[in-house]
Order: structure tokens, then C-alpha cells, then sequence
């Protein structure tokens, strides 16, 4: 606790001998708000893909969908039968038939309004819910396969799997593009620092002729560094979460495009980003320092 | 204090000497000479480990100066106060806090109030105390570079060519200055071409006068 607040403070008469490098300095500041700011909204896109998709996922894992076949002299006799099949199923908690009007809003986005379904056969849809347990698929089918000849049993298997993993792949991806980002802030704080140090090879040499330890000297640069660091990523990190505040918001649970942003305790990540840009800052800077360092006697 | 035991050392493959010993005894006092390119200022730095001998023992206050760490020689060098030929400063730092450097990286620069301004007018910088060291001239940097030197007060203090960018009447001050810290017990080593310098320093003090050349140390005893 001690050191993080000698961090801080630091020593003015030590920071004194290290010069300010103005350009070095504001450089530093304007790329690691830049880098925070992509964080924040990497972060905001992975959790939010995370959260859709966790909708998405549970909806079709809990749903499925019986189709039945379309001929009109034996639809009633067919729905009676399906639906005795399903009640009687151990694990399906709903069963309900879709009515002509849902069966129309269904098709509406693709024929439109006006759509004469009476005119045309229809397969009829029943919608399946499934209680915390789930039913067992392949028996039902079978029993299907028997009792309603014709009937296709969709439990969104072939939707649910190539989603899940689309949604793991991006979660890597926002994960990755984070890691990317902190081991670029590295790399940019090494160079600066190197600069710094390169800049101040006399001022270094004089504090070793007069008895200063390498963690002395280091401590100036790795002082301003991590401030300036953890600086600009408050900045960053203000601006992205302002950002996401203005996207605008639906009511949707699983709406991607709409809802970009944090939910409850998701609002804490953000305040994460400085810090770990200070804590990149401090450790790259100082292995730049000491590693420079070892060239003087 | 500092122990040279056959100690050699060379650039580039070419030894600029070698087998070569040196003591300083506490409170002595020793003026080095020698033509250009000798080695005394390889020397020097070898005797406040700026260098490290390629061959031998250089031994800091009973410690093997080849075995210490970095923070160890940092230490040493508190009790070491140097004069570089070249006076190199902290430019952006005024000479006072120039001066108090070596305080404030000991962690004791609360003491520098009420040495500073004393030292300050000992070496006779107290009106420039707030200039910047490009400001200053040859002479008055030398001083400057003397009194860092000797803030902390060190046991030991090597000057090199202390008084190669002064006039007669400065290099008097500044031998005047290092007699004096001789006399309050500190262990001197001058590294200079200046003759004359020496012979103004023998009424005043037992100096040992040694002599580098052609890669031996040789001891020049107190007549030239």
C-alpha cells in the first residue's frame, strides 16, 4: 500500500531530475485514452454477444416446433393425434397448436398481408415448450414417427449449435482484440520509455556518479509513465462508456444491433480499463528502465 | 579505502596496463600524472567502478568491487565524491540542486538546507546558487562539481584534471579547497597534468606523487 502510494505521490526532488518530455508525454496520454476507448468498446461488444446469444440459445433450447402435414383431409385427425403424443411426453411442459392468424404473421415478412391462407395448404404448426429437465428427442420422434406419420420434429438443433459456436468465436475475438490492445499499450509504453531514457542518458549518468540505485532512477520514469497511462485511460474509458450510453437502447432482449452495451454489474468493467493500463504502463516501463539501466556503469 | 591488486585493463584488445597496484590509505593524499592517453582517467573510474578490471582486484572499502551489484556500487559511490574532467550536470536543475543531488538520492535531502548555503560560499557559487550550469563558467562548473562532490561528505574524493579549465588564481581556490578536505581526514586522489599545481600543493601537504606511464605505475615520490 506503501509503494502504491509512493506511486503517486512520488518524490518530487526525484521526478525533479528526470525532465519533462512534453511531446513523449502527451503522445503517451492521447494513446493510451485511444486504446481504452477501443477496450471499452471491444468489452461492450463481446459481453453483449455473450448476453444475446445466451437469450437465443435458452429461447431454442427450451423450444421446438412439430410440423404438420398439409393435407387437409387429415389435418384434424393428425393435430388430435400429435397433440395426445405430446401431452403425454415426459418433460414437454407446453404444447400449443398456432393458430391461422400466428401462422399468417409468420409468413407475413416474406408473402405480406394480403396472403390467402385459406386458399393454400398449410402445414400446421404446434409449438413445443419444454420444462427445466427437457424431453428425450429421439424417443419422441420415434413415437412420432408411429402415431403421426408425416410430422417433422424441428428442436432447433441445426440453428442452435452454428449460433453457439458463432457467438464463442466473437467472444474470442472481443477477448483477443483486448489482449491485443494491452500488449500494444506495452509495446507503446516500452518505446516511449526507451525514448525517455535515451533522451536522458546524462541526467542518468550524473545520478549514478552521485549514488543513485537503478530502482531510483527508474521510479521517475515509471512514475509518469503509469500516471500518464492510467490518465488516458480514464479519459478512454469515460468517452467509450459514454459512447455505448448514447447508443440507442430497444426493448429486445435478444436484439444485438440495439442493445450494445453493459447491464448491472457489467458497468464495473469499464472502470477496470485504467487501471489495467496503468498496470501495463508500470510494468513495461519499468523493464524498459531497468533493462536500459544495465548499459551504465 | 580503495585497493588496486595487479589490475589490468585494455580497449580493443590492447592493454593499457596491466599488473598495476594502488592504495589509498585513509586520509592520504595523491596526485597522479602522466602523459595523454596513460590511463589515469581509466584508472579513476576504475578506483570508483565505473569500470570493471578486465584483470586483478579493485577492493571499495574492503569489498571486491568485481563482486558487487549494482546497487552496491551505487552505495560505494556515496562514500566516493568524483570531479569529472568534463563537470557533467544535470542542466535542467539549478546549480544548488545540482549540488545537493547526491543528498537527495541518499533520501537525506532534508539535510541539504543547511549544508547547501554553507557549501555554496565555501566554494564561492553562493550568488550563482540559482543558475542553471550552462550558465556558469569553466572555473566556477569546477567548483560546482566539487562541492557535489563533497556534500555527503565521502571518505574519499578523486578529482580528474580538476583544474583543466581554470586560470592560475582558480586552480590555486580549488587546490586550496581539496587541502583542506584532506585536513578534515577525506582520502584524495587528483589525477592532473599541472605541474605546477603539484609543487603549490607540497608546502602544504604530505602528497604521494604517482607517476602512469607506459602501462606502469610508478611512484614519483615528492619531487618531480
Amino acid at each position: 500500500m506503501k509503494s502504491l502510494l509512493d506511486l503517486i505521490v512520488g518524490d518530487p526532488l526525484a521526478d525533479r531530475a528526470v525532465p519533462q518530455t512534453g511531446i513523449t508525454a502527451r503522445l503517451t496520454v492521447f494513446v493510451a485514452a485511444v486504446m481504452a476507448f477501443l477496450a471499452v468498446i471491444a468489452l461492450a461488444v463481446s459481453l453483449t454477444t455473450n448476453r444475446v446469444v445466451s437469450v437465443w440459445a435458452e429461447e431454442l433450447a427450451q423450444s421446438a416446433t412439430l410440423r404438420l402435414p398439409a393435407d387437409p383431409a387429415t389435418a384434424d385427425a393428425l393435430l388430435l393425434s400429435a397433440l395426445e403424443v405430446l401431452e403425454t411426453t415426459p418433460g414437454v411442459s407446453t404444447v400449443r397448436a398456432l393458430s391461422q392468424d400466428e401462422q399468417q404473421a409468420l409468413l407475413e415478412p416474406w408473402f405480406g398481408p394480403d396472403l390467402p391462407l385459406d386458399a393454400l395448404p398449410m402445414p400446421q404448426l404446434i409449438e413445443i415448450v419444454a420444462d427445466g429437465d427437457g424431453y428425450d428427442v429421439d424417443g419422441l420422434r420415434a413415437r412420432l414417427e408411429g402415431q403421426v406419420p408425416g410430422a417433422i420434429l424441428d428442436d432447433h438443433t441445426a440453428w442452435r449449435a452454428p449460433l453457439l459456436q458463432a457467438a464463442s468465436r466473437v467472444r474470442l475475438i472481443g477477448w483477443t482484440v483486448i489482449l491485443l490492445i494491452g500488449a500494444t499499450v506495452a509495446a507503446m509504453i516500452t518505446l516511449a520509455a526507451q525514448a525517455a531514457l535515451a533522451a536522458n542518458v546524462q541526467v542518468i549518468g550524473v545520478l549514478r556518479l552521485v549514488g543513485a540505485t537503478d530502482t531510483y532512477i527508474a521510479r521517475a520514469f515509471v512514475r509518469r509513465f503509469t500516471l500518464r497511462a492510467g490518465a488516458g485511460g480514464v479519459v478512454g474509458a469515460i468517452l467509450g462508456v459514454a459512447v455505448l450510453a448514447l447508443m440507442p437502447q430497444g426493448d429486445a432482449p435478444g436484439s444485438l444491433l440495439m442493445g450494445v452495451g453493459f447491464e448491472g454489474a457489467e458497468w464495473l468493467w469499464p472502470l477496470l480499463i485504467p487501471l489495467l493500463a496503468a498496470i501495463v504502463a508500470f510494468f513495461a516501463t519499468r523493464a524498459a528502465a531497468f533493462r536500459r539501466l544495465r548499459q551504465h556503469t | 579505502m580503495i585497493e588496486l591488486e595487479n589490475v589490468s585493463y585494455g580497449y580493443g584488445g590492447n592493454a593499457l596496463f596491466s599488473q598495476l597496484s594502488l592504495t589509498l590509505a585513509p586520509g592520504s593524499f595523491h596526485f597522479l600524472t602522466g602523459p595523454s592517453g596513460a590511463g589515469k582517467t581509466t584508472l579513476l573510474r576504475l578506483c570508483y567502478a565505473d569500470l570493471r578490471a578486465m584483470r586483478g582486484k579493485v577492493r571499495l572499502f574492503g569489498e571486491d568491487a568485481g563482486a558487487l551489484d549494482r546497487d552496491a556500487v551505487a552505495m560505494s559511490r556515496r562514500r566516493i565524491g568524483v570531479v569529472h574532467q568534463d563537470c557533467q550536470f544535470v542542466d535542467h536543475l539549478s546549480i544548488a540542486e545540482n549540488i545537493a543531488l547526491p543528498l537527495t538520492v541518499s533520501g537525506r535531502a532534508h539535510e541539504a538546507a543547511s549544508d547547501l548555503e554553507e557549501l555554496l560560499n565555501w566554494v564561492g557559487l553562493g550568488p550563482q546558487a540559482a543558475q542553471l550550469p550552462p550558465e556558469l563558467s569553466g572555473g566556477e562548473r569546477q567548483r560546482a562539481a566539487l562541492a557535489r562532490a563533497v556534500i555527503v561528505s565521502p571518505d574519499v574524493i578523486i578529482a580528474d584534471e580538476p583544474t583543466g579549465n581554470v586560470d592560475w588564481e582558480m586552480s590555486q581556490r580549488i587546490l586550496s579547497l581539496l587541502i583542506e578536505l584532506n585536513k578534515m581526514g577525506k582520502t584524495i586522489l587528483i589525477a592532473t597534468h599541472d605541474l605546477t599545481m603539484i609543487r603549490a600543493a607540497k608546502s602544504d601537504v604530505s602528497a604521494r606523487i604517482l607517476r602512469i606511464s607506459n602501462g606502469q605505475l610508478l611512484q614519483a615520490g615528492t619531487d618531480l
